[in-house]
């Protein structure tokens, strides 16, 4: 592929506009009335991983989860960095977190990495759904590579439906309960990852 | 004399019915004499939120200088104000990062929560906080203080028997003590206005 010239260097674009770095996997995401629903593909390196012990989908808090397409090390290092903020912030005011702040905080960490020298950028473009006082909220970090479909007043069973419609399109092989991760925040203010079980459910529901 | 009763002071914050008091005396001494009679110890963090601070003046200057500066970023950061409650964990968190070298000022901090629900509360020089749901006092004239709001404080006051009650707490207690007085100074916040009052009391 053309790109390939341009993967030696951190911070060159290739003619396309993406840093080589990223190699990414599907995401998707719904946003309904009442809560946000993020959805993402497992891809195992290979059959012998066991996929219950590969975790896409994070918390930062309770109410607040994360999902990455890209380098899961890269993503690992993010989320830690988010939550000892998370707890910082707690510590100072002992109130929960908007879900603006750790966006904010993670996103100038991951633009700190494109300008010091000697690091590399993030190979990851996130997700953030969170619920707070201002409601249900979704947040991303990095526009061009994600699918985005979604209507203000779905119920949030629909918004389910719709991410998993939209990681159907781009997927390859079977799609199951077992090799696919979805994330939910309803009106309870509790992220959530569903069970492969409850997954299974939405999909039979959809074919 | 203790470094905190060196330059003298006294503040009173009351809960009434979806309002709150609070009140300081006007006297800035430096020991026995007195220096101004027209100081300012209760400082407006924003419309619903107020900070008194009682103690080492030069103490109580700077760590106001600190909160307003601290609030103000987080007014831009987090585009909006903030809780009575959440000020008053930060005020704590200050406090004790000085621990062992301390600011010489206890805070008095009262404003109006979630849903007008009136909050005050107080803290010793280090950070430990006391919430009470009638009334805090703070300063040189305190255990004065503590006598008169008690035998005067009625649950659920409206906003002109608040001040009235306020007020002569505030008086009768600077009266016993020769380093607070020389008037009063009384805010009562209500969801829809702040009333600021000066208070003429025994001049000495």
């Amino acid at each position: 592929m053309g790109d390939s010239q341009y993967s030696f260097s951190l911070t060159t674009f290739s003619p396309s506009g993406k840093l080589v770095q990223i190699e990414h996997a599907l995401t998707a995401v719904g946003s309904a009335a009442n809560g946000v629903v993020i959805a993402t593909e497992k891809k195992l390196p290979s059959i012998l991983v066991d996929e219950t012990s590969v975790q896409k989908i994070q918390y930062l808090t309770p109410n607040i989860g994360v999902v990455y397409s890209g380098m899961g090390p890269d993503f690992r290092v993010l989320v830690r960095k988010s939550r000892k903020q998370v707890e910082q912030y707690h510590r100072l005011y002992k109130e929960p977190i908007p879900v603006t702040q750790p966006v904010r905080e993670t996103a100038a960490v991951m633009q700190e990495f494109t300008q010091s020298g000697g690091v590399r950028p993030f190979g990851v473009s996130l997700l953030v759904a969170g619920y707070d006082d201002n409601g249900p909220q979704l947040y991303q970090n990095a526009k061009t590579f994600l699918e985005k479909r979604y209507t203000d007043d779905m119920e949030l069973d629909d918004a389910v439906h719709t991410a998993i419609l939209t990681l159907k399109e781009g997927f390859e092989g079977q799609i199951s309960g077992k090799n696919i991760e979805i994330g939910i925040i309803g009106t309870d203010k509790n992220f959530r990852v569903l069970t492969p079980a409850e997954i299974d459910d939405y999909l039979a529901e959809v074919e | 004399m203790s470094i905190f009763e060196y330059n003298g002071s006294a503040l009173v914050a009351m809960v009434g019915k979806n309002c709150f008091a609070i009140a300081s005396d006007r006297r800035l001494g430096v020991q026995l004499q007195t220096i101004a009679t027209d100081f300012q110890r209760i400082s407006k963090i924003h419309d619903r939120l107020f900070l008194g601070l009682s103690g080492l003046a030069t103490d109580a200057q700077t760590l106001y200088q600190r909160l307003v500066f601290r609030h103000k970023l987080y007014q831009l950061r987090e585009e909006r104000d903030m809780k009575p409650e959440t000020f008053a964990n930060l005020v704590s968190a200050i406090l004790y990062e000085k621990r062992f070298g301390p600011y010489f000022c206890q805070p008095v901090i009262a404003g109006l929560g979630d849903e007008d629900k009136p909050f005050i509360c107080t803290m010793d020089s280090i950070g430990a906080k006391e919430l009470a749901k009638d009334f805090v006092v703070a300063g040189t004239a305190s255990e004065s203080l503590y006598g008169a709001c008690e035998s005067m404080f009625k649950q659920d006051m409206e906003p002109e028997d608040l001040f009235e009650t306020v007020s002569q707490a505030l008086l009768s207690s600077v009266d016993r003590d020769c380093l607070s007085g020389w008037g009063g100074h009384v805010y009562v916040v209500t969801p829809t206005e702040v009333k600021e009052r000066i208070l003429k009391g025994r001049m000495d």
